[in-house]
């Protein structure tokens, strides 16, 4: 995999995830022209398009859009359920996981990227095992114990799509 | 509210993040982030010392600010002293900052380097695996020095624990592919290859990757892993669903390990043990069994997994492509899919079979389902679908369903989508030619082609069209009447006009014994169409028309009344008048036998490969289209006579028009390269030369004549390889120490390079773009090493196309060994036809000794050690001289880093100078080399010297490097 990218109905960015080294400013290219052209696209349509040399592999979960490049020899469909594992993975961790909570909490979800994908492939697939290692990180975590949940009042405004659980049916 | 912070809550990074949420417009968050940074800043700066917490709170800030897509241009600090923190927190928001945000600033590198170093000899495995996470993050060469050595023994020790191998693997694999040349698995090989056994599945999903990453450049090193990936895949295939526990995924077995081991048999041929071919064949068929059986699952993940292993197991018997029992199974499977009602089965199968369609075993099979494929290409409501149907029709085409094919294709043209309208006219042109029996149904189905997607049809095509056409008689009267009735449709596309033109000034006479076709009639029907037509176009038709003169006498008068007119005569164009004047002239000085010789029908083109399909090979970028496909394109073109060379309007009739060349901006694709200075050849002495002659017999000497209006005598240049330019060492100097840019322009010719080293092997490519609008012909080059460079240099020049089209560029690979150290640069002969004349000129090719330098890092002792070793006279070299450009450190800097060497900081005691260190790699033996660069930067300007001191353990190296650089400061 080359690189994935989270990103709103709205296009903003979520979470970027490199695993080729590109400039900035091919970064912030790259992530222009796909997300215009997946936000184009319509519900029905497939997952998978061909996108410069690369082949494109995206699903949309609520609010949120999960996008990865992959390569020519890849497997789409294997790609489509490392998308919905790492999603498995937000939920678990963060219980009933929403945008607000990847804006929030983002690095966390890089933290629990990193230890399901590495380098662009699977590291470990198991979800027993990557939750086991985000919360033994969890628990040597200094005695500065915030647990805070957010703080009500410091939200935005609209935050109903944000707010809607990712695995909403 | 749902969104829940677990463990570490960082209060201000959440009231800030909010704030920035309620930020109404893009000047406020702008204004509310500068607010933000300034308040760090003044933090990081202030006497108190902060503590753990806010520091990490702060970086967290900066790289959401960073993440929002601003720029940080500090915290880099801060976010490496968080590294070595011993709260994980705070370590770990120390490494995702440096993973995100890394710097090329050499001291922070070097740092960060020594913060993962601890962490890694640790023993503490989620340290470790954090320091391992960043190294895969960043990649960077840098990290690959430092840790490449480390990683391979932390993956094999018997002692780590199964989180920090995965880790490791993974590592190791972006390591290598970043940097191959430093991962050295060597001694580990089987080590790592048993990994394959390893008891944890999550191991064996990690390392797989490496391993196959490593198969693929070192097959012969790696094939163990073949016997051990099959039966691995045996025992997952077999299992119960619940067998794997956590890694089976919606009732499906460790679908990603099986996928990985099926792409890592991809990598090898068939196993040749007849056990584990048996063993594997059984898998197979047993994942074949697998889709038929009813779905444990309704969800769609049950069915995603299942199927991904299914086409990773088909792209597998693909390549292997030596069972035709398994392909034609696989070929129905995927039919199944072609009507499945979801949508991503449907492009996948339709992708998958694309491949199987070139198998010979299943190309009947993939043929069954052509009605299904047609079908999708019309009823499909997703382009990206219909695009893959396009392409699979393409792939099923053979002479027994071409004429089906084409017609589905040209009528999908019609409300084809735009984004692919270009591919699809390329395809219907190479079907059409390649299947055609008879050349009236080809002749027809391009002229359909124009008709429908005009503007879509490129150059290639119609310039095919007529090479065709003229390189076979039988369908000369058939193409000519067709074309002129074409031609009498209301509104007709300008390359219907083109083609028109073009065949009827050659063939107009076949059907000019019909009344309804007379000379006139079909001289006026082209000519109602000159005025909606551009210049080229027009110019075209221009040479349409003194070809008429010649074929039918009794148009001469009209025509040359045209021609006197003053819109052509005096059009403001230059090439239109000029060839207004010059047919005029012709028509009315020449007798009817020197006209008869000028304008004589076109010769048959030679023998080429389509120029369509290697368009649309560009197009579909390299692998789209197989390289058995090209094959077979030439094949089927050689048939038809077919020919690559373009039959464009300057060549058919000798216009002198060489006098426009396109105005390319970037000729070379070269954007690295220096500005491209486009200067235009002089056209207006060309015009100037026109006109002073008495008649149209010499309208020009020298570059632009093409043999059909010029009577120059022929070219009496030697063959002989010219003697290099005088400038060809300065051209050679500007490359010394980089290994891009234009490497010699001049009116007619650019050549730039682009070249890439690696130990003693260096590959460098040469793009030769013709600037002007004329072709070059028997365009060759050769390669020279004379004297004792023939034993020190081993150089291999790739074949370069004989042909290169006005405003076109040719690409040429050269393949360079270095045998031994070396002196002389090899000599580059290049020779062409422009217009008749023979070029011929030599260059150096910028191939120097240092671009074999392996850069070395050595501590300020060991330098100077090596140094002292290196003292005898002879392996010294020296020079002092006078600085020829300004004493600029950065410039100074990259300079000596372009050669190749290390840079070696904080080594010689004056800050001033410059030290560098590195091995010349050569096959007979590495040399060692160091070099001490000393400016005396305080001098007055024009006064400022150097002295270079360069030692090495081979005197001619020495004494060779220290020329080479001498020029370059």
């Amino acid at each position: 995999m080359q690189f994935m990218l989270l990103f709103s109905r709205q296009g903003k960015l979520r979470l970027q995830k490199w695993y080729v080294p590109l400039s900035d400013k091919e970064k912030k290219k790259i992530t222009r022209e796909l997300v215009q052209t997946v936000l184009a696209r319509k519900p029905k349509m497939c997952s998978f398009l061909e996108w410069r040399d690369l082949k494109i592999v995206y699903k949309r979960y609520a609010s949120l859009y999960f996008c990865c490049a992959i390569e020519d020899q890849d497997n789409e469909l294997i790609t489509l359920e490392i998308i919905h594992r790492y999603v498995e993975l937000l939920d678990k961790y963060f219980g009933s996981v929403c945008e607000l909570d990847i804006i929030f909490n983002f690095e966390k979800a890089y933290f629990i990227l990193d230890e399901f994908l590495l380098g662009g492939e699977a590291q470990e697939t198991s979800k027993k095992n990557v939750l086991k290692a985000i919360e033994q990180a969890d628990l040597l975590q200094e005695n500065l114990d915030f647990q805070i949940r957010l703080f009500p009042g410091v939200l935005g405004p609209n935050v109903s799509a944000e707010s809607s659980g990712l695995f909403q049916s | 509210m749902p969104a829940v912070s677990k463990g570490d809550g960082m209060r201000g990074l959440a009231v800030f993040i909010s704030d920035i949420r309620n930020c109404k417009s893009k000047e406020a968050e702008i204004k509310r982030i500068n607010k933000e940074l300034a308040n760090i800043r003044s933090k990081f700066k202030g006497d108190k010392a902060l503590d753990g917490y806010s520091k990490k709170k702060y970086v967290c800030k900066l790289l959401f600010i960073f993440l929002l897509g601003h720029d940080i241009d500090f915290g880099h600090m801060e976010a490496v002293n968080l590294l070595s923190s011993n709260k994980y927190t705070e370590k770990q928001i120390g490494y995702l900052f440096i993973s995100v945000l890394v710097n090329s600033n050499s001291e922070l590198i070097r740092l960060i380097n020594n913060a993962i170093k601890n962490d890694l000899s640790s023993r503490n495995p989620t340290f470790m695996c954090l320091a391992l996470h960043c190294i895969a993050n960043v990649g960077s060469r840098e990290m690959a020095e430092a840790f490449a050595g480390e990683i391979p023994r932390i993956l094999v020790a018997g002692d780590t624990m199964d989180s920090v191998k995965q880790s490791a693997a993974l590592c190791l694999l972006r390591l290598y592919r970043t940097s191959p040349d430093l991962v050295l698995m060597g001694e580990w090989t089987s080590r790592v290859v048993h990994l394959l056994n390893d008891q944890h599945m999550g191991v064996v999903t990690a390392a797989i990757s490496l391993i196959t990453c490593l198969s693929q450049k070192n097959p012969e090193e790696f094939k163990t892993c073949v016997s051990l990936a099959v039966s691995r895949l045996s025992r997952i295939v077999s299992s119960a669903s619940t067998d794997l526990q956590d890694y089976t995924y919606y009732f499906v077995p460790a679908p990603w390990l099986s996928c990985k081991l099926l792409r890592l048999l991809q990598c090898y041929p068939p196993p040749e043990d007849g056990a584990v071919k048996g063993r594997l064949v059984e898998c197979l068929e047993t994942i074949l069994n697998k889709a038929q059986e009813p779905p444990k699952s309704k969800k769609v993940q049950h069915s995603n997994a299942k199927n991904a292993i299914l086409f990773e197991a088909i792209a597998l018997i693909i390549h292997y492509d030596s069972e035709p029992n398994l392909l034609v199974r696989a070929c129905n499977q995927l039919g199944q899919f072609l009507q499945h009602r979801e949508t991503n089965l449907r492009y996948l199968a339709l992708e998958s079979m694309c491949t199987l369609a070139s198998s010979e075993f299943s190309h009947e099979a993939v043929k069954t389902h052509i009605e299904t494929v047609i079908n999708a290409l019309k009823t499909e409501r997703d382009v990206s679908v219909r695009q893959r149907a396009a392409d699979l029709l393409y792939a099923m085409c053979d002479r027994s369903n071409a004429k089906q094919i084409v017609a589905e294709m040209l009528s999908y043209l019609e409300t084809a989508d735009y984004s692919i309208r270009e591919e699809m006219v390329l395809k219907v042109a190479i079907l059409a030619e390649k299947y055609a029996v008879d050349y009236s149904w080809y002749v027809d189905t391009i002229l359909n082609l124009i008709r429908i997607a005009g503007d879509y049809v490129s150059e290639e095509v119609w310039y095919r069209v007529i090479q065709i056409v003229i390189n076979r008689d039988d369908v000369q009267g058939y193409a000519a009447k067709t074309v002129f009735e074409a031609l009498q449709a209301p509104a007709c596309h300008e390359n219907m006009v083109k083609v028109g033109g073009y065949i009827l000034g050659e063939f107009g006479n076949l059907i000019a014994g019909d009344p309804r076709s007379s000379p006139l009639v079909q001289f006026n029907l082209l000519h109602s169409k000159f005025h909606l037509c551009s210049v080229p176009t027009r110019a075209l038709l221009l040479s349409a028309y003194i070809k008429f003169i010649n074929l039918f006498p009794e148009t001469k008068p009209t025509i040359q009344e045209v021609l006197r007119c003053d819109s052509q005569i005096r059009n403001s164009d230059v090439e239109l008048q000029q060839r207004a004047v010059e047919y005029l002239k012709l028509s009315s000085i020449a007798s009817t036998d020197v006209l008869a010789t000028v304008l004589e029908e076109m010769p048959p083109f030679p023998e080429r490969e389509s120029s369509i399909l290697a368009k649309l090979k560009k197009k579909k970028g390299p692998g789209a289209v197989s390289g058995n496909e090209l094959e077979e394109g030439k094949r089927e073109g050689g048939e038809l006579n077919g020919a690559g060379e373009r039959p464009g309007d300057s060549s058919a009739i000798g216009a002198s028009n060489a006098s426009t060349p396109s105005p390319s901006a970037d000729l070379l694709g070269l954007r690295s390269a220096a500005p491209v200075s486009a200067a235009p050849p002089s056209a207006g002495s060309l015009l100037v030369d026109v006109f002073s002659e008495a008649g149209p017999a010499a309208p020009a000497a020298g570059a632009n004549d093409d043999g059909f209006l010029s009577s120059a005598p022929p070219s009496v240049v030697s063959e002989d390889p010219a003697p290099p330019l005088p400038e060809s060492d300065e051209l050679l100097n500007k490359f010394v120490c980089k290994n891009n840019g234009v490497l010699f322009e001049n009116q007619l010719l650019q050549i730039g390079v682009k070249s890439e080293y690696r130990q003693n092997l260096g590959r460098m490519y040469l793009f030769y773009g013709n600037k002007t609008s004329v072709q070059f012909v028997n365009f060759t080059t050769t390669v020279s090493c004379p004297g004792e460079l023939q034993s020190q240099l081993n150089v291999q020049l790739k074949p370069v196309d004989p042909l290169v089209e006005g405003g076109a560029q040719v690409q040429q690979v050269i393949n360079i060994e270095c045998l031994t150290v070396f002196s002389d640069a090899p000599l580059l002969n290049i020779k062409f036809r422009y217009g008749g004349a023979l070029q011929n000129l030599t260059l150096k090719l910028p191939v120097a000794i240092n671009k074999f330098f392996q850069p070395t890092e050595m501590s300020s002792h060991d330098f100077f050690q090596r140094w002292k070793q290196l003292s005898q006279p002879q392996q010294e070299a020296q020079k002092i001289f006078k600085a020829n450009h300004a004493m600029d450190t950065e410039v100074l800097k990259a300079k000596l880093l372009g050669l190749g060497t290390a840079l070696l900081e904080k080594v010689d005691p004056n800050p001033d100078n410059f030290v560098c260190a590195g091995v010349i790699q050569t096959k007979a033996q590495q040399v060692g080399c160091l070099l001490r660069l000393e400016p005396n930067a305080q001098a007055q300007p024009g006064e400022q010297m150097y002295r270079l001191t360069l030692r090495s353990s081979k005197d001619t190296v020495a004494k060779r490097l220290c020329e080479l650089l001498a020029e370059q400061f």
